[in-house]
C-alpha cells in the first residue's frame, strides 16, 4: 500500500471552501454511504438501551426459534433471545473492540515506525527485524496465539487481552508505513531546525514528526477497524474471543447455531450480514478517506 | 540466479530461528496449564502429585533454559517434539491433517487466479461500463464477507436447494476424485472468494495503470491490434503487482482456512491449530506456527522468483 505523507505545504493549500465534512461529502459519495452506515452502527452501540426492544441476554423459552417478523424483527435464537436486540448490542462489542484495537495497534505501530525512521542505524535494523518476524504470520494466527497466551481479562466489560491480541498484528503493518513516511520527513529543514534548537529526540518525534504522519495514520486506522471487526468476529466464532452471554456477532454464529441451518436460518443470516455490512462500511469509508486525504494517489 | 536462490534460502534459517525463539518464550508466559486442563478433561481427580507426575512425564518440570535447549536441538533435527495432549509426535499430528488443508488452499488459490485474471482484465478494458461496475461491487463484497459466514451460506444453500450436505471425512483425490472434490470444493470456494476479490481489484488497477504508459500509446499509434497490445505489452507488465498480492494474500488464505475448516467440520491443520490453542498444547502450537511461517516465507521467495521471470528488468541479486 503506497501511502505518501502529506507534507505541511499541502495541508495549507487545501481549498478553504465550506467545512471539511461538507467537502468530504461532496467529493466522496461512496465514502458518505460508508459513513452513514458507520453512524447507524454507532447509534446502535450508544443507544442500544433505547433501540433494542428486548434485553439481549433475556432467555425466553416460550419464544424459542421464533421466525422473523411480528414481535421479534429478526426472530429469536434457541434460547428465545431476540436476534435483533443481540445485533444492536453486538454493535457495541464490535465497535469497542474494533476501534480500540485499531487505535492501540496503529498508535504503537506509528511510534515504532517513527522511531525507526528517525533514529536509523542499529535501532532501525532491530525494529525492522522484529517487524519482519511479526509480518510472517497471518493476522488471525498471531491473534490466536496471543489470546491463548494472555487468557481473558475483563476491564469495564471489555476483554482487554482480546484487544491486545487483535492490536498486535496491526503494529508491524502500521510501523512499516509510518517508517517510510518518517524517512521522507526527517530530511526536511524543519527537523534540522528542531535539532539545532536543541530539542530532545522525544520532543522532535512527538511534536514534529507525528503531526506530519497523521494522514497515513488516519487512513490505516480506519482500514484496520474493518479488519479488527472481522478478526474479532472470527475469534469469537472460534470460541476464543468474546464469551457468552455477551452479545457479539461472531459468537452468535458460533457453535450451536450451526445445528439450526434449516429450522432457523435467520440465526445465521442476520448476524453475518451485520458483520459484512460493518466491514463493508469501514472499507468504503477508509478508501474514500485515502483518496480525499492523499491527493497524490488520485490519478 | 542460482546464487540468489541459495542466498535467499540461507536467509530463511535466521528468520525461522527468530520465529521459533519468539514463539517458545511467548507461549511459556501462558497462564493456562495444559496438564490441569487435560486432567480435568480426563475426569481424573486432580491432586498435587498427579499434576507433578504428569508435568515430569511431559518434561515440563525442567528449568526453562533446559526446555529451550531441548526444543532448539530437536528443531535442528526437524523434531518438533510430542503433542502434550495426545503424546503423538507433532510431525505425525500435522502429517495426518496437512493433505486436506493444502489441497483446499491450492484449490482456492487456483480458483482465485482463474477468476481474477480474466475478470480484472475485462473490468479494466471496459472501464466504467456496467460490466466494470458489477465486477467492482462483487470484488468489494469479497473483502467484507467473512469466509466462515460465506461457508455457512454455502451450506445453507446446499441444504435448502438440494437437501444435501458434503460428507464429513476426507478421501484422497487419487482414490475417489468425485468424493474428494465434493468435500473440498465448498471450503475452497468460501476462502477463495476473498482471494479472488483482492486479486481482481489489483489486476484491474494495475492494468489501468499500464494502459496509460507511453509504450502502449506508441503501439496503438503504430496501429497494433488491441488484442496484440494486451498480449505482448500490457498483461505481462500488469501481472507484477498482482503476483505480489497473490503471494501476500496466501497468508490470509491460511488464516481464512483456520476458521472455515470449523464450519465444514474438516479435520485439517486449521482445526488442529484451534484445538491446540484451546488446550494450551505448547509443542503443537509451536510446530504449527513454524509450519505456517515456513509456508509464508517460501511463498514470498516464489513470488520474488516469479518477478524475475515476468519482468526481465527485475534483477535477482
Amino acid at each position: 500500500m503506497a501511502v505518501v505523507a502529506t507534507t505541511p505545504a499541502q495541508v495549507e493549500t487545501l481549498p478553504p471552501r465550506g467545512s471539511l465534512l461538507w467537502q468530504f461529502v461532496r467529493t466522496q459519495p461512496l465514502g458518505l454511504i460508508g459513513l452513514l452506515i458507520i453512524v447507524l452502527y454507532v447509534a446502535f452501540a450508544l443507544g442500544a438501551v433505547w433501540i433494542a426492544p428486548f434485553d439481549p441476554e433475556a432467555v425466553d423459552f416460550g419464544a424459542m426459534l421464533a421466525p422473523p417478523g411480528g414481535e421479534h424483527l429478526f426472530g429469536t435464537d434457541q434460547y428465545g433471545r431476540d436476534v435483533f436486540s443481540r445485533i444492536v448490542y453486538g454493535a457495541r462489542t464490535a465497535l469497542a473492540v474494533g476501534i480500540l484495537s485499531s487505535l492501540f495497534g496503529c498508535t504503537l505501530g506509528a511510534l515504532m515506525g517513527a522511531a525507526s525512521g528517525y533514529f536509523g542505524g542499529r535501532i532501525d535494523t532491530a525494529i525492522q527485524r522484529v517487524v519482519d518476524i511479526m509480518l510472517s504470520f497471518p493476522l488471525i494466527v498471531l491473534a490466536m496465539v496471543v489470546v491463548a497466551v494472555l487468557g481473558k481479562k475483563n476491564l469495564a466489560g471489555i476483554d482487554v487481552n482480546l484487544i491486545t491480541a487483535i492490536a498486535l498484528p496491526i503494529i508491524p503493518k502500521m510501523a512499516r508505513v509510518a517508517r517510510s513516511s518518517t524517512l521522507s520527513i526527517v530530511t526536511m529543514p524543519f527537523i534540522d531546525a528542531a535539532r539545532a534548537a536543541g530539542f530532545s529526540h522525544t520532543r522532535i518525534i512527538l511534536r514534529h514528526i507525528t503531526p506530519n504522519i497523521v494522514a497515513p495514520y488516519l487512513i490505516m486506522a480506519t482500514a484496520f477497524i474493518a479488519q479488527a471487526i472481522l478478526l474479532e468476529a472470527s475469534l469469537s466464532f472460534l470460541g476464543l474471543g468474546v464469551t457468552e452471554p455477551t452479545p457479539a456477532w461472531g459468537l452468535m454464529l458460533s457453535g450451536t447455531s450451526a445445528d439450526f441451518y434449516q429450522t432457523a436460518p435467520w440465526m445465521i443470516l442476520f448476524p453475518g450480514a451485520a458483520i459484512t455490512l460493518a466491514v463493508f462500511a469501514f472499507n468504503l469509508f477508509g478508501d474514500s478517506l485515502r483518496d480525499w486525504l492523499d491527493p497524490k494517489l488520485k490519478s | 540466479m542460482l546464487g540468489y536462490v541459495v542466498r535467499r534460502l540461507l536467509l530463511v534459517v535466521p528468520t525461522l530461528a527468530g520465529v521459533a525463539v519468539a514463539v517458545f518464550f511467548l507461549i511459556r508466559v501462558m497462564p493456562g496449564d495444559v496438564v490441569i486442563v487435560k486432567l480435568r478433561a480426563d475426569g481424573a481427580p486432580i491432586s498435587e502429585e498427579t499434576v507433578l507426575a504428569e508435568r515430569r512425564r511431559l518434561g515440563l518440570d525442567k528449568p526453562l533454559y533446559l526446555q529451550f535447549v531441548d526444543y532448539m536441538v530437536g528443531l535442528a533435527r526437524l523434531d518438533l517434539g510430542k503433542s502434550l495432549w495426545t503424546g503423538e509426535p507433532v510431525t505425525k499430528e500435522i502429517g495426518l491433517r496437512i493433505a486436506v488443508s493444502v489441497q483446499i488452499a491450492a484449490m482456492a488459490a487456483l480458483i482465485a487466479v482463474l477468476i481474477a485474471l480474466p475478470l480484472g482484465t475485462i473490468s479494466a478494458l471496459y472501464r466504467d461500463s456496467w460490466i466494470d461496475h458489477t465486477v467492482r461491487v462483487v470484488a468489494v463484497s469479497g473483502l467484507a464477507i467473512p469466509s466462515f459466514w460465506l461457508g455457512m451460506l454455502i451450506i445453507l444453500v446446499l441444504l435448502s436447494l438440494f437437501n444435501w450436505l458434503p460428507k464429513i471425512g476426507y478421501v484422497p483425490f487419487w482414490q475417489d476424485p468425485v468424493a474428494n472434490l465434493s468435500v473440498t470444493i465448498w471450503p475452497a470456494a468460501a476462502v477463495g472468494y476473498r482471494y479472488a476479490a483482492v486479486a481482481t481489484r489489483m489486476m484491474r488497477s494495475s492494468l489501468l495503470e499500464v494502459m496509460r504508459e507511453d509504450y502502449i500509446r506508441t503501439a496503438r499509434a503504430k496501429g497494433v491490434w488491441t488484442r496484440l497490445i494486451m498480449r505482448r505489452h500490457a498483461l505481462r507488465n500488469a501481472m507484477l503487482p498482482v503476483v505480489t498480492v497473490i503471494g501476500l494474500e496466501f497468508a490470509f488464505l491460511i488464516g481464512g482456512l483456520v476458521v472455515t475448516e470449523q464450519v465444514f467440520n474438516i479435520n485439517g491443520i486449521g482445526k488442529l491449530f484451534v484445538d491446540a490453542t484451546a488446550r494450551g498444547d505448547f509443542n503443537l502450537i509451536q510446530g504449527l506456527v513454524l509450519l505456517i511461517a515456513t509456508i509464508f516465507i517460501f511463498t514470498n521467495l516464489l513470488v520474488d522468483l516469479l518477478y524475475g521471470w515476468l519482468d526481465p528488468r527485475v534483477r535477482l541479486s
